[in-house]
């Protein structure tokens, strides 16, 4: 095939397909066992330094802010996260210093609440470098490729554009139709982390909204960490099997966190804290604020009960599952 | 200047976002003035108008303004809670009639830079990239794009990064790059007019002033050269039942319309 365009991005967990399967072979348990683990075991357990992060959700929706959480705690460095409309963990995660390299589909901003101090900050002193250009479409495609276990999928996106030009693919000739193609390379994260509703202690999983990308990441990461609001029994994933959209099959720890996703919006349980996230966005226009929310919400806190208790405990909890069924009015307290 | 009174010009660039959609056609949409613009056309004069979020929400009833693309809102009363491989792939096979997207800077081709402002590599600010942006543009068979603040600083020769196709340097260019035929930018609406493009160079070209407008206003707000009908129109403005919905049931609490 002709290569017409080459992206200049760096192509960040891209493997040949052979050597993908052989780590599968070689890493990923056919076993019903139970995975069950607490945060801090599975994030010191599968999150290395320097590793290739990708984070289920989208935006501030259905985040698993647990493992976020932990990552601060634990010190992780060097890590290279997905940008794949990656918001407010990615902006935490960039504000903390462990995040310091980022593919960029949509980072950085807090859609309509604004762009993000902290981690533009990084960027523009360059602290942090963004590594490769793409869109939402175009990383959707990436773990779709990786999830097929093939090495691209063509695409008619991201051509003619600089977001092309800085990303990982390449445009080559169709030999089919004989226009010009973009082919996206698959991207195996070394790790992912989705927030799910229930799952049962193997990983089977459930959730109750639109799944966004993480049928595909859950699929093509080379591991998985599941964060869970509860855990069921496997009885109940087999009387309805058709409800499952992640199967044991790719899940390496299932970690039990009620209210998980908090700050951010868990659908059909509880909407954004946006007291919480107005006072990050606040407190993170400066790095000493950055310090200081996360000596008092991070470092300083020893489990997730914890976290919550310090947010407003119950009462916020109970006031975000009203406006998650719109029985509040909307607040924007980070409009200026 | 948009005379303003009965309204503020936030209020008339979500009525004439709304105005420019059809019903019994789908539209993307992205945050922000896009979703109230089909919020607005749904409640008035579309009520059949089709909303798909990036995300995965296709057909939702929005029952109030979501802050995010991809919250429970943009799925509420939906005929599907999907994917974004679903939103995505449907827009790329065809089922996209209108894109709409809010945009940082544009050129006269009616590209788009939601990138960076300055080197890729360092730049002097930072934006959150494409998102959804390049592929909605890429996809749907019409895009509109709402730029709020039309100014030499917005409208420009050259865009620091093209992060999101309009007619790139100008005719065929789209279909030449590998595209979807047929496709490219439709309308540009912005706090001065409405503009469509020139059919032989792609070109941004003038429709309507708002009320209180004047072409030479429009002129000195743009640092490239815009084309000129024979014969401008005034753009309609919104009914009282209009601004009722948009204040009342839309943004009540004016988080993008204002108070």
């Amino acid at each position: 095939m002709e290569v017409l365009k080459e992206g200049r991005g760096e192509l960040l967990g891209w493997h040949d397909p052979d050597e993908a399967r052989d780590w599968v072979l070689k890493n990923k348990s056919r076993e019903l066992k139970d995975k069950t683990m607490s945060v801090k075991e599975a994030v010191s357990r599968f999150v290395r330094d320097g590793d290739f992060i990708a984070s289920g959700g989208f935006g501030h929706i259905r985040v698993s802010m647990a493992i976020v959480y932990e990552i601060i705690r634990q010190k992780k460095r060097n890590l290279v996260m997905a940008g794949k409309t990656a918001v407010h963990d990615l902006d935490i995660l960039v504000g903390a210093d462990c995040v310091n390299r980022v593919e960029v589909a949509y980072s950085f901003g807090h859609e309509l609440r604004g762009l993000s101090p902290a981690s533009r900050r990084m960027v523009e002193s360059g602290q942090c470098k963004v590594v490769a250009e793409t869109s939402n479409a175009g990383y959707q495609w990436r773990f779709l490729a990786a999830m097929m276990g093939i090495p691209f999928i063509p695409s008619r996106n991201l051509l003619g554009t600089d977001t092309g030009n800085y990303s990982s693919c390449k445009v080559v000739k169709d030999p089919f139709s004989g226009k010009p193609i973009n082919l996206i390379p698959a991207a195996y994260p070394d790790v992912a982390f989705i927030h799910v509703h229930r799952c049962d202690i193997y990983g089977n999983a459930q959730i109750d909204a639109i799944l966004v990308e993480d049928f595909e990441l859950s699929r093509c990461a080379r591991r998985l960490i599941m964060t869970t609001e509860e855990i069921i029994d496997n009885e109940v994933i087999r009387s309805e099997p058709w409800k499952t959209v992640v199967p044991f099959l790719v899940v390496d720890a299932v970690v039990k966190v009620p209210y998980g996703s908090h700050p951010c919006e868990m659908p059909g349980m509880y909407y954004y804290d946006e007291e919480h996230i107005a006072e990050w966005l606040s407190l993170s226009k400066t790095q000493e604020g950055v310090d200081e929310y996360l000596s008092k919400f991070v470092f300083g806190v020893d489990s997730f009960d914890n976290y919550l208790e310090l947010c407003g405990g119950m009462k916020k909890l109970d006031y975000l599952k009203r406006r998650e069924f719109l029985k509040e009015p909307m607040v924007a307290p980070w409009r200026r | 200047m948009l005379r303003e009174g009965k309204y503020n010009v936030r209020e008339f660039l979500a009525f004439t976002g709304a105005s420019v959609l059809e019903d019994k056609k789908t539209v993307f949409v992205g945050t922000g003035f896009p979703i109230i613009a089909a919020m607005l056309a749904q409640k008035t004069h579309s009520p059949k108008l089709v909303v798909i979020f990036e995300a995965g929400g296709l057909g939702p009833l929005l029952p109030e303004l979501p802050v995010s693309v991809g919250e429970s809102r943009t799925f509420h009363k939906a005929v599907a809670a999907s994917s974004m491989h679903d939103a995505m792939s449907l827009s790329q096979a065809g089922y996209i009639d209108f894109g709409f997207l809010g945009a940082a800077q544009m050129d006269m081709f009616g590209n788009i830079n939601t990138t960076v402002i300055g080197e890729h590599d360092l730049p002097n600010s930072r934006l959150p990239g494409s998102g959804g942006a390049n592929d909605v543009a890429s996809f749907a068979q019409r895009l509109i794009i709402i730029i709020a603040k039309q100014s030499k600083r917005t409208f420009v020769n050259k865009l620091d990064f093209l992060t999101t196709p309009g007619f790139l340097n100008g005719p065929n260019a789209r279909e030449k790059a590998g595209l979807p035929k047929g496709t490219g930018p439709y309308r540009v609406i912005t706090q001065l007019a409405i503009y469509g493009f020139d059919k032989k160079g792609e070109r941004l070209k003038l429709i309507s002033l708002h009320p209180g407008v004047s072409v030479d206003e429009v002129i000195e707000n743009s640092q490239f050269e815009i084309m000129l009908p024979d014969k401008i129109e005034t753009s309609p403005e919104p009914t009282d039942e209009d601004l009722r919905i948009l204040r009342q049931e839309i943004d009540p609490a004016g988080i993008v319309l204002g108070k």
